[in-house]
């Protein structure tokens, strides 16, 4: 019996869907058998961030309207051999197509056959965010250290509390700039997590390769080489109980700046 | 026989309730008493054992007072006191129960509202875009970033004390302050919030004491 995952946010357009992508890349990578649900349905993206799209045939209304068995919507990811599946949402319906108790019910049956079910939420908080936590044992927050996106952060951490079958969230703070937050012109993470007051789960800077990977389907925690890529396999590995500590986001310092440092300069 | 009558006795299904007149001195009262529980109301007083309780009104007994008044029931032998009460003593118990504090532990985020009644300790941070109203005053252990509306049933006399007072807003009564707009993050800490001449004045919370006198809350 697996975990399922709810990444959600409240506003849009801080990640979710990235974040969805990228920590099923990283479990699958570290051997679990992972399946991401969209249920942004009428909204669909994590399809096209995964570069899948052209391979689905049913998806999730399907599933739940009967047209086709649960197996046949999942789409299996070829770079990772039999160790990620996607469950797409439907295009061409909206939110009010499924109830939250149909949703359980896939959920319920996903988590059978997978260690990790993780459901991309939709931004809102409106019969699709309902939709997506129905069937959740977890969830975990994404905000950008921006005021608007943490006061919505907010406002679903106090949703989720009246959700009793998901246990306290788990935040993770992304497209962190780290020249602005040095400056002090962006909120910075301890600020962030006092206000929220939920454990931290890791931070990840903005870098332009996430965009760069989206637009060719390629999650961007593929290549460990980048300081994004990092960050997600950081979270992915305490996801899966390590501990890892915090990613420290400063520039990498030369030899002089070190020497000084020990000198007591 | 007194031609005023200072002591009216009633009968109910717990007992005699003996009614004094606060407005007379105590010597009158208790020349009466001794009257006419010697001499009236042979058949009322003279039957089984009775429970009487006594009102004084607004009148405070002193235990001298209080004794005199014992012994005169004693030499009646079927009636026990019950309760010595006055209405002073009443008031003052409403006035206390006002006066309680409610603890109230948890968080409030952005779009969640709790609204009590009386007086509340809140340990835990109101979240901007959270809103907490009391109808009397509110105290946070914690941070208070989003909106506390203290004594919302038009109470003015309420304040509102928080350990962080970073609010979105203040509201004592149906007056309104914003007290963000002026800026001060710096002297935030221990802060109260009153109110004066139809303002909302914050104070550092060392003047607490000065603002809020014989407030005995706790007792």
């Amino acid at each position: 019996m697996g975990e399922a995952i709810v990444i959600t946010s409240g506003k849009g357009g801080v990640g979710k869907t990235t974040t969805t992508a990228n920590l099923g890349t990283v479990l699958s990578l570290s051997g679990k058998k992972v399946c991401l649900v969209d249920t942004d349905i009428g909204l669909r993206n994590l399809d096209v961030v995964m570069g899948l799209e052209h391979r689905i045939i049913y998806d999730l209304v399907d599933v739940i309207e009967g047209n086709c068995r649960l197996k046949q919507a999942l789409i299996k990811d070829k770079r990772f051999d039999d160790a990620l599946f996607l469950l797409p949402a439907a295009q061409t319906k909206d939110k009010d197509a499924i109830q939250p108790e149909q949703m359980k019910k896939v959920i319920e049956d996903l988590k059978e056959d997978f260690d990790y079910v993780l459901i991309d939420c939709p931004a809102g908080i409106e019969q699709g965010f309902k939709n997506a936590v129905a069937g959740a044992d977890h969830a975990i927050i994404v905000t950008t250290p921006e005021i608007s996106a943490v006061r919505d952060a907010d406002r679903i951490i106090g949703l989720l509390e009246a959700e009793k079958h998901i246990d306290s969230p788990k935040l993770i703070i992304n497209r962190i700039k780290v020249h602005m937050m040095r400056n002090g012109d962006m909120l910075d993470v301890d600020e962030i997590v006092s206000i929220l007051a939920i454990d931290l789960m890791g931070i990840i800077p903005d870098g332009e390769e996430v965009i760069k990977a989206s637009n060719h389907g390629e999650p961007v925690a593929l290549n460990p080489n980048t300081l994004v890529g990092l960050a997600f396999r950081n979270i992915g590995r305490r996801i899966l109980g390590d501990s890892v500590p915090l990613m420290n986001l400063q520039q990498k310092k030369g030899f002089f700046h070190k020497a000084k440092k020990i000198l007591g300069f | 026989m007194p031609i005023k009558e200072n002591i009216h006795i009633k009968g109910t299904k717990d007992g005699l309730v003996f009614l004094l007149n606060d407005e007379c001195t105590f010597k009158e009262i208790l020349e009466e008493l001794k009257d006419k529980l010697e001499n009236s109301h042979h058949g009322i007083l003279t039957g089984p054992l009775m429970r009487v309780t006594i009102k004084t009104g607004y009148r405070k007994l002193t235990s001298t007072q209080e004794k005199n008044l014992k012994d005169a029931f004693k030499s009646k032998g079927n009636l026990l006191i019950h309760a010595i009460d006055n209405e002073v003593e009443l008031s003052n118990e409403k006035e206390k129960e006002k006066d309680k504090v409610q603890v109230v532990n948890t968080t409030i985020r952005s779009g969640q509202m709790h609204q009590f009644e009386g007086n509340i300790l809140f340990v835990g941070d109101i979240n901007p875009g959270g809103h907490l109203l009391a109808t009397g005053d509110v105290y946070v252990l914690g941070a208070l970033r989003g909106i506390v509306h203290a004594g919302f049933d038009g109470n003015e006399d309420a304040v509102i004390v928080a350990s962080i007072m970073e609010p979105t807003q203040l509201r004592i009564a149906n007056i309104i302050s914003y007290p963000s707009e002026d800026g001060n993050k710096k002297e935030n800490r221990h802060q109260f919030a009153y109110v004066q001449d139809k303002q909302i004045i914050l104070e550092s919370i060392h003047h607490f004491s000065m603002i809020k006198k014989g407030l005995d809350i706790f007792t």
